[in-house]
């Protein structure tokens, strides 16, 4: 993936309503990103089960969004980071249905199939940090 | 602390539209005022209308799951309307159903809908059947 080339906006992540700015800053670059209504609606809501997981199971954390650009595709990326007890098996928990709290299981599967770009880093008591990413077609 | 979301009472028919960026404390909120207004109210229908929603996720999916089944216990049938297609097309990928919710495209078809229950109560129907194959 090539560098970043616009400013990254940070969003701290600790409360109900953080959860809401991260949507609506990922909106917004959406549609400079010009992504179809599809795909900004597919990766907001990404983002926003992301939050929440940051949320919810991290204990709170950042987001890091920017416009981003490669080539002649503009894109928007999204980076999730926590500093909560990770995820002790990755696979168990990008299976659909599972869960570790209360919630419905879709929030690790379920994004993932909404964003061209997945990538997920955590280990146990290292905290976990998703980066998604989705292009303009 | 965010404004809740205003709940309007149309004859026996509650009527919910949701028009900000719903945070996840005021879902709680709407499912809880919600409750309590079909038990004050005695209402059999209630019309939530999520046209003005950019986004459903799993959040805001299980709310308006819970919302059905809590009115279905207190004895009134929920109709969700307005859905965008770009929020269903994202909800079917994302995995999520809303299970036994009832869902119309618009307030007009969610009443009409509503509407036999509202003019005929179940025990009035009951009785009818009753006489009919007594």
């Amino acid at each position: 993936m090539s560098a970043p080339t616009t400013t990254v906006e940070h969003v701290p992540i600790r409360t109900d309503s953080d959860v809401v700015k991260v949507r609506q800053l990922v909106r917004a670059l959406a549609q400079q990103a010009r992504l179809s209504l599809v795909d900004q609606t597919k990766l907001v809501t990404a983002a926003s089960e992301l939050a929440r997981n940051t949320l919810v199971y991290g204990g709170g954390g950042d987001a890091e969004v920017q416009l981003a650009v490669d080539g002649v595709r503009t894109g928007v990326r999204a980076v999730f980071k926590d500093d909560g007890p990770g995820i002790p098996d990755l696979d168990l928990a990008l299976t659909d249905g599972w869960t570790s709290g209360s919630g419905l299981g879709l929030g690790l599967s379920g994004s993932r199939r909404l964003v061209q770009h997945f990538a997920i880093d955590t280990a146990p008591g290292a905290g976990t940090r998703v980066e998604i990413a989705t292009w303009s077609r | 602390m965010t404004d809740g979301v205003p709940i309007l009472k149309i004859g026996s028919t509650l009527l919910v539209s949701i028009q900000i960026d719903l945070q996840d404390d005021t879902a709680l909120r709407l499912q809880e005022d919600l409750a309590e207004r079909i038990t004050d109210t005695g209402a059999r229908g209630v019309i939530i209308d999520i046209s003005g929603l950019e986004i459903v996720d799993s959040f805001i999916g299980r709310m308006l799951a819970s919302i059905a089944g809590i009115s279905h216990v207190l004895d009134a049938t929920t109709v969700v309307v307005g859905m965008r297609p770009a929020v269903a097309i994202t909800m079917v990928e994302l995995g999520l159903s809303l299970g036994d919710v009832r869902t119309a495209l618009d307030v007009e078809r969610a009443l009409a809908l509503l509407a036999p229950v509202e003019q005929f109560p179940e025990d009035v129907l009951l009785g009818a059947v009753e006489r009919e194959e007594g």
